[in-house]
């Protein structure tokens, strides 16, 4: 802990401390509702950070992360519903699902020299072919869908996931913190450095005798990895899948808004960007319901992205870190 | 047999029309090597014109394409120079960003203005079909194709002949040495956006008399554009068109031959191999 | 844009509602100790809109017919935008704000995110529309159906079709089916390979095509249903693949004997009719319907017609003012709004006098209606008519159907 902690502004770690205080309470003043919108943040946070690793630390871009999301969700439900599988352990099988899925297409793209937009445009191609493939997988019940079996919301079942959104609240919260934790130690150790090497500046690296070929199909499988898991989760949540919404290139692109927003390569940008967005979301729906124009939320949407990229483009979060005086090492 | 080769022809015809849409994002990433993330929602905005441009004066949409093509020039012309310019030297992520962006707010804009159902324009000629020697060509598809490769060659003239149309491809050889010899570089890329608006657009008109537009078909699109580019080969005329061709036919195939449903599937899979195989593009040049 | 009219022709309504009560066919309505707050949850916006707005129509003419009727219910709204989880926080919304009940959701993605959230909260659900049968088949306690599951759809409307031989004496021997690859395209598509062989049709299904839902276009579908060469052919689509289905036929002069939907929306929406013109004349759509015999459909057509003039009064309308209908029968029945007690009420429901074909609204262990009954539409002269079962029917059926050449 003293390890972890060293080197980070004292300030800085009171207002951490502060948010995860407040985090933990939260379920016990808020109403379901607002709980089930946290739930939304947080599934938002966690992912964006999943993502993070791959681009904001390495700087592969990827649009296709719905593809692990989709393969830790239905491996761990299916695996539940066809032989009972208990989801923490479908979860596992789920992640190996995804780090082979990772590392196969980081392997093969990066054998072939695809790099930048191309490999963007090669996991877009993986997830959507995964995805029709799914429609056609009567095992998993194709496009009709997979459905598990509906909890009795008596109590929580933490063995079984069953159990209120409050469970999954803490579930989540647990985790984002512990992604927040990896990452900051990642940051500081050798992957961590040779990483960031990487995304400066690739050539330079490899030139310094960094094997930049194993390095990214590390953070390409790293962040698959973490994003299945908050798959299986969701699947477990939300008790019905279907390929045309888990593998869905719009869910690829959710999941790099947040990051992005609040700020690339940072170790709370997609934590402080999932909040952003998610309440923006909820604001804009209510607001639209009682407006009643048709598009008027994606357009303020939009136009905040715009907005945001155009006036901030290292994101809010560095931004917001400068004015609390967060960042001031005042060790 | 027959049916076979019905099927291949309307799958060439649709690939032309397909070329042309990708053609436009082609020359944009060629010269400027932005991805124009906005691309299928530019066109979606072409075809939304036509469609009120049809309705308020009964306009026939061929006789529209140039009017179309004008208009998504300017707007695409004004788009680089007031917005993306900035973005030239950015990283990819962030241009990525702005583009996706300007495609959401265009995509909602159409839908807070059209609503959310699917339009199309009623021409008289809808149901015609030609009968030529037992092969069924659609009427409505094979002056679609003819629109598309007549663009195609004009656009293809415009950068072979014209002094605009050299400087451009000057610029996409090589950006420093064009500034060298004292090419206005910005305008130029003003120019390469607002013409490969107008492709889209154009290619939006055709496309309007073969499906139906709707808010949402955007995002496909783009997709789709992406695909035939990189298949034909990225900054490649004669590569967007022949990856339009390829991809307008393995479609309609693999649809009839395998299951439709599992038509997109094929295109991805032959991105996915042309990435990892050959990844600047069956005419593509190596970057 | 379109709420707002809603809201606009809603004051209309009030004003046809008063029309209504001079004709005279109502009764004065009884003081309530509390009413019925009903969440209703549909896709407003995103590509199902014109659908959710649909159903949403059918909700709101429910509440003043209802209150002269002597129930009372209030309505509160919520937008899916078509997509599941908003579904599920948008119920999680409502029943925090106070809703005894939800309603929804046309889409079986959004209806079945609905249904875990009322499960989980005890709050009662009912279903005006949705097809997917999974959904009764999760042994929820809180889920009521009213609409036919794919399996009922499937299997009533290949009855309805042998009837249509029998009607009209012809039968083809073959038939080519073509479905959408969406939830209940392939709900539908399982029944159907099942039920053809069970019922012991007189045709043979020599070919099955499914499609993406987001085909652009269906020539190359169309061309293998062709090539089929059957001399029926059925279709499982939605409104804007129909339409592009139906134009790729004219165009390729495919003429089977016939073009019948079973079971699936798209061929009796007002914009099929309207894009297609006189080529959408005689197709057959076999589907749950309302019933031209029963007085509260004339009492909801006629206001409904005052309200919404330019709005089409279809399936979305009926059974959406049906879920009004039961819940707020429920309501009347428990005497309150305490949950247990709705639940036990509507599994009590026993509704003679309703708008759809069939019998008594009535809920199985499952919470399903089972008694709900298909009818077979046939466009004619521009409107979806009812020509079977004789019983209920309008006009005589035409079968095999004109041409493409033939049609004026």
């Amino acid at each position: 802990m003293q390890e972890m902690l060293s080197g980070v502004p004292r300030r800085a770690a009171l207002a951490l401390a502060l948010f995860v205080a407040a985090m933990l309470a939260m379920p016990l003043f808020a109403g379901s509702y607002v709980v089930s919108v946290l739930v939304v943040v947080l599934f938002s946070a966690y992912l964006g950070q999943a993502w993070n690793i791959m681009m904001g630390f390495a700087g592969q871009l990827s649009l296709g992360h719905a593809l692990y999301v989709g393969l830790g969700a239905y491996v761990s439900a299916a695996l539940f519903v066809h032989f009972g599988l208990p989801p923490w352990i479908g979860m596992l099988a789920g992640m190996a699902a995804a780090a082979l899925a990772g590392s196969l297409i980081a392997a093969l793209s990066f054998r072939f020299g695809v790099t930048g937009v191309y490999f963007a445009l090669l996991t877009i191609a993986f997830a959507e072919f995964t995805r029709i493939v799914f429609n056609h997988f009567g095992w998993v019940g194709g496009s009709s869908g997979l459905f598990l079996p509906v909890a009795n919301l008596a109590r929580d079942d933490l063995v079984n996931l069953r159990g209120s959104p409050a469970m999954f609240y803490y579930i989540l919260l647990a985790l984002t913190l512990c992604a927040l934790a990896l990452g900051h130690l990642l940051l500081r150790r050798r992957v961590g450095f040779y990483w960031q090497a990487i995304r400066e500046d690739q050539e330079a690296a490899q030139a310094l005798g960094i094997d930049v070929f194993r390095y990214k199909i590390a953070a390409v499988t790293l962040s698959a990895v973490m994003t299945a898991i908050a798959g299986a989760l969701m699947a477990f949540y939300d008790n019905n899948l279907y390929p045309d919404t888990t593998f869905a290139i719009g869910r690829s692109i959710d999941i790099i808004t947040a990051p992005i927003i609040g700020g690339l390569g940072t170790l709370f940008g997609p934590i402080l960007g999932a909040f952003v967005l998610t309440v923006l979301s909820e604001t804009m729906t209510n607001l639209s319901s009682a407006i009643g124009i048709n598009g008027l939320k994606q357009w303020i949407y939009g136009a905040t992205l715009l907005a945001i990229v155009m006036l901030q483009p290292a994101g809010l979060w560095p931004w917001l870190r400068a004015r609390l005086r967060l960042d001031e090492a005042k060790r | 047999m027959l049916t076979y080769v019905s099927i291949i022809v309307a799958g060439l015809l649709t690939g032309c029309v397909y070329g042309l849409m990708a053609l436009g994002l082609s020359v944009i990433f060629g010269v400027t090597r932005i991805v124009n993330f906005a691309h299928g929602e530019m066109m979606v905005v072409g075809m939304y014109a036509v469609l009120v441009l049809n309705q308020k004066l009964g306009l026939d949409p061929f006789v529209m394409t140039p009017v179309i093509a004008a208009g998504l020039f300017v707007g695409g012309y004004a788009l680089q120079r007031g917005l993306v310019n900035r973005y030239i030297a950015r990283p990819e992520h962030e241009q990525f960003l702005l583009l996706l962006a300007v495609a959401i707010m265009l995509t909602s804009s159409t839908l807070m203005v059209f609503g959310p159902d699917a339009r199309n324009v009623q021409v008289d000629y809808a149901y015609d079909s030609y009968e030529i020697g037992g092969v069924l060509v659609d009427k409505v598809r094979l002056l679609a194709a003819l629109g598309a490769v007549g663009g195609v060659a004009a656009l293809w003239a415009f950068f072979r002949w014209t002094r605009t149309g050299k400087s451009i491809r000057a610029c996409a050889d090589n950006q420093v040495g064009a500034q060298v010899v004292g090419l206005d570089v910005k305008r130029l890329y003003a120019v390469t956006f607002g013409i490969g608006a107008a492709c889209v657009g154009a290619a939006g008109v055709l496309l309007l008399l073969l499906v139906d537009v709707q808010p949402y078909i955007a995002a496909d699109f783009t997709l789709l554009a992406f695909i035939i580019v990189i298949v034909g080969g990225l900054g490649s005329m004669p590569g967007a068109l022949l990856g339009g061709l390829l991809v307008g036919v393995s479609e309609a195939l693999s649809g009839f031959m395998v299951l439709p449903s599992l038509k997109s599937m094929f295109s991805f899979a032959l991105l996915i191999v042309v990435l990892l195989v050959r990844p600047q593009g069956l005419l593509g040049r190596r970057a | 844009m379109r709420h707002r009219l809603d809201r606009r022709a809603f004051g209309r309504g009030a004003a046809a509602t008063g029309a209504w009560l001079a004709a005279g066919a109502w009764r004065r309505a009884r003081a309530q100790p509390v009413p019925l707050r009903l969440g209703v949850v549909l896709p407003r916006s995103g590509y199902e809109a014109l659908i959710g707005q649909g159903c949403q129509r059918g909700y709101d003419i429910a509440v003043p017919i209802l209150r002269d009727m002597g129930y009372a219910v209030e309505l509160m709204n919520a937008d899916t935008e078509s997509k599941p989880d908003v579904a599920r926080t948008q119920a999680e919304k409502l029943i925090r704000e106070g809703a005894n009940m939800l309603s929804g959701a046309w889409d079986s993605g959004q209806t079945a995110a609905l249904a875990q959230v009322s499960e989980q909260h005890g709050v009662p659900l009912v279903i005006n529309i949705g097809a997917d049968p999974k959904i009764t088949e999760q042994g929820y306690r809180y889920v009521f159906r009213n609409f036919p599951t794919a399996v009922m759809l499937a299997s009533g409307a290949l009855s309805l079709i042998g009837d249509l031989f029998e009607a009209t004496g012809k039968t083809p021997k073959t038939a080519v089916l073509m479905v959408v690859n969406d939830t209940f395209g392939q709900a539908a598509q399982n029944a159907f390979s099942v039920l053809i062989p069970k019922l012991g049709m007189p045709f043979r299904l020599v070919e099955t095509i499914p499609y993406d839902a987001q085909a652009r276009d269906l020539s190359v579908e169309v061309a293998k249903a062709k090539a089929a060469g059957a001399e029926l052919h059925l279709a499982v689509t939605r409104l804007n693949d129909g339409i592009l289905m139906l134009r790729e036929m004219v165009k390729q002069r495919y003429e089977p004997m016939g073009v019948i939907s079973p079971g699936a929306p798209g061929f009796y929406e007002r914009q099929f009719i309207k894009t297609l013109g006189k080529y959408a004349e005689y197709c057959f759509s076999n589907n749950a319907w309302m019933d031209p015999n029963q007085e509260l459909t004339k009492t909801v057509e006629t206001v409904f017609a005052k309200t919404f003039p330019e709005d089409p009064f279809d399936l979305n309308v009926g059974f959406s003012f049906e879920a009004v209908l039961i819940a707020a029968d429920a309501h009347r029945r428990a005497g309150s709004v305490n949950a247990q007690a709705l639940v036990e009420a509507l599994r009590a429901t026993n509704i003679g006098k309703r708008v759809m074909i069939g019998g008594a609204i009535r809920f199985d262990a499952k919470g399903q209606n089972v008694d709900n009954r298909l009818a077979s539409l046939q466009i004619r002269n521009g409107r979806p008519t009812v020509v079977l079962p004789a019983a209920n029917a309008e006009a005589k059926p035409v079968f095999p159907v004109p041409g493409w050449s033939q049609r004026t």
